[in-house]
Order: structure tokens, then sequence, then C-alpha cells
């Protein structure tokens, strides 16, 4: 991949980071438990986020991050308080400004109003209300968004900072250095004690300077003092440089960015007509004044050569006197060929290069001596400087091939156990028990590669604090929502699903569960309401809940409900706990009105449908006017199943151990017909529907005599039970969820395939659509999809 | 024979950046994460860095503290130190020179210029 | 090195040939990933006839159809000597049962002719065009059409 896009994914994965990290920071702000070190985390997020918004020129980004930038700035300096209300617009704002960074990854487009409207508000807290933060002489804004060139050969695009400089030469390119000859630079330099004490080198500016041109030094020793009373850090020494060569002022003074300040500097043209330069005397903080006259000289001399008569250049640089072809050893002052002290580098090997005139022209190797073989180096650097990664990123493709592969293993491992049983080995025959170890080695496999694939709900979860901002906002109400256990991992195929139904549900806490301030204060609650969602793990699977401290089900408005749309007879006799779970039946919702913030009329029937989709349930127990709590458990990957092989109709099919709840010999007594052959078995006092799998699959018109049967107790997600019959129970194992519909299609009553250890393909029960079939006669609906 | 550059910067896109124009511009690069990360990566390789760049706001050690850090190491009070300063403005440049900065980069970063100053001090 | 393939000629195509009852047919060779003997499918719940049910192929679940069936010929008796023909149909993969594979044909296109009028009305919509080879005719089929599209899933 192109570095330059390599570079900016990482910055918005880093965004990514940096945001999490800032709304857990400005959420501890919020609730008030934020020390400085928060605070301080919160700004350089933002000011990192802006950083490489820079570097990549999006500038809506960088101007919103900006401002934040400023306001945090304030906050934790401490000269803006940190009120409920700065906080508050603070993480607004932080909604805006993760907004920002998805319209520049993703090159949509921030809401405008939304966007200028929290400008407005954040300038409004440092006083800038009005200001057009482009343009506010914001000091701290100084750079241009400029694009970051990866070809480091490209120098044709100079960074916009050179653009401000009024310096003359973009004109300069004009025709006339080739007519007036190259410039002779005199620069005096004379480095002040400061700048050695900063590491900067005087001979490292000499080779810079050497860069330029042809240059001649000298330097002046007077001021050394004897050599006992040489203070290595003391500058003793000055240099008068002859540079000649084309290049500008800029370019000269450039070479004395770093050290100006800490040295007297003289630059001087000493042939004012070469390279068309003018003459340039200036002492370092005469740069505007050269600026200002060099467009008069330029004039003077383009007006020079569009006459016409240009007096003959004086085309050859003057010859130095001091330029003669060999270093004297001897002689003072000392000529050292700038390129020849490069490497030595400090002061006291300048000093010591002065001193011992025999060698002049071979400085001691500094460098070589300090430095070791590149190989040993990068190994004696590798551990300290990079510090082991505990992670790595793995494109996920690759992790699910493994994980398929992994997969076929374990069939494969199954398929060739049965095959040797089959063959008549014995089991305690050297071949059977390597087989088990095999099937040992292979689940372990199995198992390390499904962890590689888990993640912690924390990428779901924190998404949830702007939700909760959200609704609250929308309904008026106030919302603190406290998460827990977001390190708990599960497989990444169900954290994708999981999103959908946490948001729906914490919608509903919000807006339907929380009681409005008023009414919370009326009860005798605290004007904020507590959403508290927390993830853990329970018996190998996830579960996820979520509570309220609002007012709990109004049960009976619940029943009214239900019986008045038909859902229950009106005199059913129901637990609380069934009321309860009455509002996750398809048809039911509890909002009068069907609000837009509680899933555009989507009731928790689709809560409900999607996370049994996930092989998971969903339940709720409530306490009038203390709140209620919703609790699904899903399990830990839709990779794998635990399942029970049975079969029915001949074939052999896996149900979901997770909807199992016990499994029995039916006794003909216990069964009961109604109708026709609609057939009900009593367990223990209940009657549940008696559902033959190979009827209800179509695989065969008469069930079979239950006698002659299993019936395995499941449990639907709507609470409804039901006994499937199958023929025989085979075993429990774990199997591969493979996808019918990759190449086929979804079938009503098959969740998935599996592949046994056979080799062939088994049908995985949709337990739940089963048990539902029942009650909805099953509609030719099937049959229907597939006619040509 | 290449020279050394340690780059101390909290932020991944902005170590990521400089690795990426001083390796090809021939250096070898090592790279922390904060300041305290910076300076014990310095202890350990001091001998073989060349020059530090230092971004300013970083967790634990700040780019002031990495300098003074660095300074009052008699074994690498020598090494050239080029400090990233998103601001041009005076302030936090001053503060970084008289803390003993040898040099500055301005971000956004042009990698001729940042090779250039890299280049300018490194012995 | 330049291959001259004659401009009245058409493109080439190498096809597979096979036999479905008493009939010939064939694909074009690009569009089959493999021949495989036939192995006993998993039926699948109210499927069509012609859907034979689903078979493991080194980890995937592809559905075999009956090709017999589908063309409107008869229920194909599978024995163990009929094969399925692996094939890609868009993004989906199946596998075609049929009684055997009996060559490798080289054809360009205009060497295919129409399908007549007469035909009935399956086999025009499975059969893109005839073949005629020393005697034998072999129709071109399309498989775009042998497993129809799902119908979007109501919400």
């Amino acid at each position: 991949m192109d570095p330059f896009e390599s570079i900016k994914q990482t910055f918005f994965q880093e965004c990514d980071e940096l945001l999490t990290d800032a709304e857990q920071g400005l959420l501890a702000m919020e609730s008030g438990d934020a020390d400085s070190e928060t605070i301080n985390a919160v700004f350089r997020a933002v000011h990192s986020v802006k950083g490489g918004a820079g570097a990549f020129g999006l500038e809506d980004l960088i101007r919103f991050a900006h401002v934040f930038e400023t306001v945090m700035d304030e906050v934790r300096s401490g000269q803006m308080a940190l009120t409920d209300e700065v906080a508050k617009t603070l993480l607004r704002a932080f909604d805006v400004l993760a907004d920002h960074v998805n319209a520049a990854r993703d090159g949509g487009k921030v809401d405008e109003t939304r966007s200028t409207g929290m400008l407005d508000e954040l300038k409004a807290l440092i006083g800038q209300e009005g200001e057009d933060e482009d343009l506010g002489g914001d000091e701290d804004f100084g750079f241009v968004p400029q694009a970051f060139a990866m070809d480091l050969d490209d120098d044709s695009a100079p960074p916009a900072v050179e653009l401000e400089l009024d310096a003359p030469e973009p004109v300069l390119d004009a025709p006339a250095p080739e007519v007036a000859g190259p410039n002779v630079w005199r620069i005096e330099f004379a480095p002040k004690s400061e700048m050695y004490g900063k590491a900067n080198e005087a001979g490292l500016v000499l080779r810079e300077l050497a860069r330029l041109g042809e240059t001649e030094v000298v330097y002046d020793d007077s001021h050394l003092p004897p050599l006992d009373q040489l203070s290595a850090e003391t500058a003793y020494l000055t240099w008068t440089i002859r540079l000649t060569s084309d290049c500008d002022y800029e370019a000269v003074h450039e070479v004395f960015e770093f050290v100006e300040d800490d040295c007297d500097l003289t630059i001087v043209n000493e042939n004012p007509n070469g390279a068309g330069a003018p003459v340039a005397e200036l002492s370092d903080d005469d740069r505007a004044a050269a600026s200002a006259s060099a467009p008069l000289d330029l004039d003077a001399l383009l007006a020079r050569v569009a006459g016409g008569d240009a007096p003959a250049p004086e085309a050859a640089p003057e010859p130095v006197l001091e330029a003669a072809p060999e270093p004297e050893p001897e002689a003072e002052p000392v000529e050292i060929e700038a390129e020849a002290t490069a490497p030595g580098g400090d002061v006291a090997s300048l000093i010591a290069l002065a001193q011992s005139v025999e060698t002049p022209a071979a400085p001691k190797a500094k460098a070589a001596a300090a430095t070791p073989p590149p190989a040993a180096a990068a190994a004696a650097a590798a551990p300290a400087g990079l510090p082991a990664p505990a992670t790595i990123r793995v494109d996920l493709d690759r992790v699910d091939r493994l994980i398929n592969a992994v997969g076929e293993l374990v069939i494969q491992q199954a398929m060739l156990s049965q095959r040797v049983l089959e063959s008549g080995l014995a089991r305690s025959s050297n071949v059977a028990l390597g087989l088990e170890d095999l099937e040992l080695l292979t689940r372990e496999i199995q198992d390390s590669v499904m962890a590689i694939r888990a993640q912690p709900v924390k990428s779901v979860f924190q998404r949830m604090p702007r939700l909760a901002r959200e609704v609250a906002d929308m309904t008026g109400k106030r919302v603190k929502l406290i998460m827990e256990g977001e390190g708990t991992e599960v497989d990444k195929t169900v954290i994708e699903r999981l999103t959908d139904p946490i948001t729906h549900m914490l919608r509903n806490a919000i807006d339907h569960g929380l009681e409005d301030p008023e009414g919370r204060v009326a009860a005798g609650k605290p004007a904020e309401g507590v959403v508290r969602l927390r993830a853990l793990h329970r018996g190998g699977r996830i579960v996820i809940e979520l509570q309220d401290d609002g007012r709990g089900i109004n049960r009976p408005r619940v029943r009214g409900i239900a019986v008045e749309k038909g859902l229950i007879t009106e005199d059913a006799v129901l637990s609380d706990e069934e009321i309860d779970n009455l509002i996750f039946l398809p048809g039911f919702s509890t909002a009068a009105v069907i609000s837009d913030i509680s899933g555009r009329g989507v009731g928790m029937d689709v809560v409900r449908r999607s996370i049994q989709g996930l092989g998971g349930r969903i339940s709720i127990s409530s306490e009038p006017g203390k709140g209620s709590k919703f609790t699904m458990s899903l399990p830990l990957t839709l990779a794998v199943l635990d399942g029970m092989v049975v079969t029915g109709a001949d074939q052999t099919l896996v149900a979901p151990l997770s909807a199992i709840i016990e499994s029995l010999t039916p006794r003909v007594e216990d069964v009961h017909y109604i109708g026709g052959k609609d057939a009900v078995i009593r367990i223990r006092d209940t009657f549940v529907p008696l559902i033959d799998v190979g009827v209800a699959l179509g695989f065969r018109d008469t069930p079979i005599p239950p006698a002659s049967g299993v019936a395995v107790l499941v449990e639907s997600e709507g609470g409804g039970k039901a006994a499937l019959l199958v023929e025989a129970i085979q075993g429990q194992r774990q199997v591969v969820i493979k996808s019918l519909e990759a190449n086929y299609q979804q079938i009503d009553g098959v969740a998935a395939a599996t592949i046994l250890g056979d080799g062939r393909v088994a049908l995985i029960l949709d337990v739940d659509a089963l048990v539902t079939s029942t009650r909805r006669k099953p509609a030719a609906r099937n049959e229907k999809r597939l006619a040509s | 024979m290449s020279k050394t550059v340690l780059t101390i910067d909290d932020s991944r896109t902005m170590r990521e950046m400089l690795n990426h124009a001083l390796v090809e511009a021939g250096y070898r690069v090592l790279q922390a994460v904060d300041g305290v990360e910076g300076l014990e990566v310095l202890e350990a390789n001091g001998d073989v860095i060349d020059v530090v760049i230092t971004d300013i706001n970083m967790p634990r050690l700040d780019g002031f503290g990495v300098i003074e850090g660095v300074r009052a190491s008699p074994a690498h009070r020598a090494t050239p130190i080029l400090v990233l300063t998103t601001e041009s403005d005076a302030a936090k440049k001053e503060r970084a020179r008289s803390a003993g900065a040898t040099g500055w980069i301005v971000k956004p970063f042009n990698p001729v210029k940042l090779v250039d100053a890299v280049r300018r001090v490194a012995a | 090195m330049t291959e001259i393939v004659s401009p009245t000629h058409g493109a080439r195509h190498e096809l597979i040939a096979f036999r479905v009852g008493d009939q010939e047919f064939c694909v074009d060779i690009m569009q089959v990933r493999e021949i495989r003997g036939w192995t006993q499918a998993t039926p699948l719940p109210r499927a069509p006839n012609y859907i034979k049910g689903v078979i493991n192929l080194r980890g995937a679940v592809l559905p075999v159809v009956d090709l017999g069936a589908r063309l409107g010929l008869a229920v194909t008796e599978v024995t163990a000597r009929h094969v399925v023909m692996v094939v890609n149909q868009g993004s989906r993969t199946l596998g075609l049962l049929v009684e055997a594979v009996s060559d490798i044909l080289n054809m360009t296109e205009d060497m295919i002719q129409p399908t007549p009028d007469m035909a009935c009305d399956t086999v025009k919509t499975f059969v893109k065009g005839l073949f005629s080879i020393d005697g034998r005719m072999i129709s071109l089929i399309s498989l775009e059409r042998i497993l129809p599209e799902v119908e979007a899933e109501a919400a």
C-alpha cells in the first residue's frame, strides 16, 4: 500500500483510540472525578487528532479540533472553571468532533449547522464569539494544512510557511543570475557559549554551508585562553566564512536557523550583482528590513537587464585572498576545509583540531568510535526502542481462513476417528490412542483459534455514552450511564451483532424506563436517572444486563394492552414475570405514541428476535417504582455451537443445546390430541405442544407414534415451551456452524447446517421457528420462494 | 554509516510519519511513546543515538522534561534534540530552546524539511 | 506468441459435454470447478423436487440440483455411476447431478444454433442454443437460471 495511505489508516485507527480515551476523560470530567492528568490526556488526545489532521490537510477537522483544543487548554490551565455546563458542552462538542473524524475518514459531510453551532458554543466559552477561527490571529494555529508529501525528492511543493515570507526569491527566478554570476557571501559567525549547551555545533554549521557552495573558512582563536584555563563549554572561537554560491540570502540564513539566537551573525553579499541578490548586510534581526529593501534593488537590476546595457558582469567571483590551495598547518589563522571538519563535531574536537597543528586535516573520528556496527546497534536498540508489542493487527480474512481450516481439521479428525473405529481396530490400539491425542490437540487448536477472534465488548459499549446523551437530550431526561465489564470478550461475529439490540434497549430504558426529572423528584428519587450496562461471562455464555432505576413495568397497563391486542385472553392467569415478558411479544408496544427514539416503531419483539437469531435469550425483571433489568445471554461465538445430535425423519439433525431443557420418553397417557392431530404432552402438570420434527420440516405427513420416539423439551425465546418429537438422541457434541445461505437460501425451521464426522451435512434446527410454526400453521412460504 | 534517530511522540500517526521519512532518508529510527520511555531508550542505547526528536505534549513526561533529562545526563548532554511543535508561536519554542533544545520542527512537516533539520544537527 | 483467430468464427469456447437422461448438454468449462462422484446428499425441508439436497464440499455446504428434474425430463434415479459437476453460478457454488460427462468440445460461437421454437418452455428457459457435432445434438445450458435467486426476504 501507498505509505501515505497506510499512515492515513493508522491515523484514523489512532483517532478511534484517542476519541475513546477522550470520551472517557470527558465523562470523568462531567462526573467530577477527573484529575488534572485526565484533563491533560483529553487535551492531548484532541491535540493529536488535530496534529494528524494537519498532516493530511483535513481542514474541517483541523478547524473544529483547534477550537476544541483551545477550550481544553483553558480548562487544563485552570483559566476556565470546569463547571457542569462546560463539561456537558465539551461532551456534546466531542460528539461533533467524532462526526468530523468519521466524515474525514469516510469522505462524508458533517451536519454543517450542528458543527457551526457547536463551534459557536465553544467559542463563547473562550470569549471568541463571532471570531473566525481561521483568521482569529491565533498564532497557535500558524500552520496551513499541508499534504504530507511522501516523496523525499519532491521539493516542488515548498511548505506553506515559506510562502508567507515576503522575500523576493520567487521573483528571483528572473534571468538575472545567469548574467550576474554567483554570490559571494561573507559570513561572520561568532557562537556564544549557550549554543554549545544546546548541542549545536559550529562544525555542523560549517558543513551545512559547504553544502551550499564553495567555502573558505577562517577561524579566529584570538580569544582562546591558555590550555589550562580552557572550559570545554565556553565559546572562544569565531569563524569567517566565504561562501561562493548561487544561493540566496534565505538559504544561507536558514543554515543558522537553530543557532541565530545563540551567536553573533553577519551575512554580507560581497558580490552585490551576484545571482541577482541584493546586498544583505544583516545581523539576524534585520530580515524584515532585507525583505523590504530587496524589491528595490531587484527593480534596479531588472531595469538594467531590460535596458540592454548591462555592464559586463563581474562574472568570476573575486578571488579570495586567503584561499590558499593547500592548508598550511603552521599558519595562523588556520584554514580548514569545512568538509573536513564536519565529522569532528563538537567544540572539544575543534579545539583539539586547532591545537594539533600537525594533522589539521585529519580530525579524530569521533563518530566512528562511538557508533557500533549497525547490526549490533539494531539488536541492542530493538528491545528498548520498540517495546515488545502486546498485540499485532491481523487482517480478519486471515483469521477467518484459519478458523475455517481448523473447522475442517475438526471434521476430518472426527471422520478419521469414526472410520478407524468402524474398521474394527481396538480402542486400545496404538492408532486409536494416537487418534485420541489428536482429538484433544485438535480441540485445543480450535479453542485457541476461536480465542484469536474474541474481542472485548468495549467496541460496542463505547458507542453507548453518546447515544445516552442524545436520547436524554431529545426526551428531556437526565441520565447517568454506568458501564461495567467492557473487557468481557466475545467472538467478533457476536460483537458485530450486539450493537443493535443494546442500542435499542438503551433507548428504551431512557425513553420509557426513566421518568422525567420532575417525576423522579416527585417520586423521591434523584433527578438524574441511572442506567447500568454490564457485561459478564456466565456458564460459557456472555450475559449483558441493562438496568435502569426508573418506574418499572406498569403491569396492569401491559396486561391491558396485551388483552386489547389479543395477545392474551382476558382471564389468562399470568405471573408477574410472565406479564413483564409480554412486552417481547410481536405486535406489543407500550408507547402510546410510537416514539422515534425508541426505535422507529419497532418493538421489543424485534430486539428479542435479533438476539434469538444469535442463539441468545432475553428476559426482563422489573420492580414497580424501582426500575427494570433486561438480561440477555448469548453464545460466545457464532462459529461453533453446542448441539444435541438427534435422528428425526431418518435424518441426522442438530438441536442447539442452549434451547433444550430436558429430554424424555413420552408416555402414551401423557399425550393428548386437540382436534385432529395437534398433540400436546403433559410434562409435570403443564401441557406443551408436541411437535413431530419430521412433520414440521415437511419430511413426512404423519407423526411417529410418540412413545416410539424421544421428546426433547425446548424453550422458545417467546417464553413458550414445546416438545420436539424425534426418533432418537445420538448424543451431544460441538459442531461448526455452516451457512446454508451462502450457496442456497434460508430455510424455515433450519438455522444453519454443519458437517458431521461422516462428512455429511446435517441441519441445525431453528427451535424458535419450529415452536412458532405450530402456532401459526406453516404457510407454503418456502415453496413460493423457490418457484422459478 | 547510517545515523540513528530516537523519535518520542505519543501519537502513533506522528511516529509512523517520522519513521517513514527518516528511514527513506537512510536513518535508523528508534521509537518511544512518551518522555519516560524516551529517556529509558536513550539511556539504554545512548551510544548509538545521534539525534533525538521529541514531541512536546506527552503523557508521563513532556518534551520539556525530555530536554531537561537529556541535558542533565552527563553521557547524553551533547545529543542534539529537535522538538516537534504544532505551534509556530514563540512561547513553546522559546521554552524548549531555553531548556536546551537544539532545534525544532514545525508540524505538519514536510519530509524534506524534517530530514534537513536532522542532518543539520546530526554530528 | 500470437494466436490468430478468425474474426468471422467468433470467440472460441471449451465446453464440457454431459448426458442427462438420453440427451446431451454442455456448459462452458470456465464455469465448472470440478467433477465429483455422487455422494449421498442431505435432503432439505420443503425443497422443490429438483433439489437433491446439500453436500459437503471441503467444508462448504452446497446444494445439488438434479438437472434432469430441473430441465423437466425425469427425476433422476441416482446410482453410484452418477457424477456431480460443481459449477459457479454468480457468487454461489452448486452441484449439478448428471449421468456422465462425455467429452470436452472446442467450439466457436458461430457454431451455435438458436433453440428452435418448437422446444418446450422449460427447455427454452435453460438452453441457450444448440450444437451439432458428428450427428450428435448438444444443448448449451444457461446456468444463470438453474437455481433461482432467492426472493427478497420480507422484512
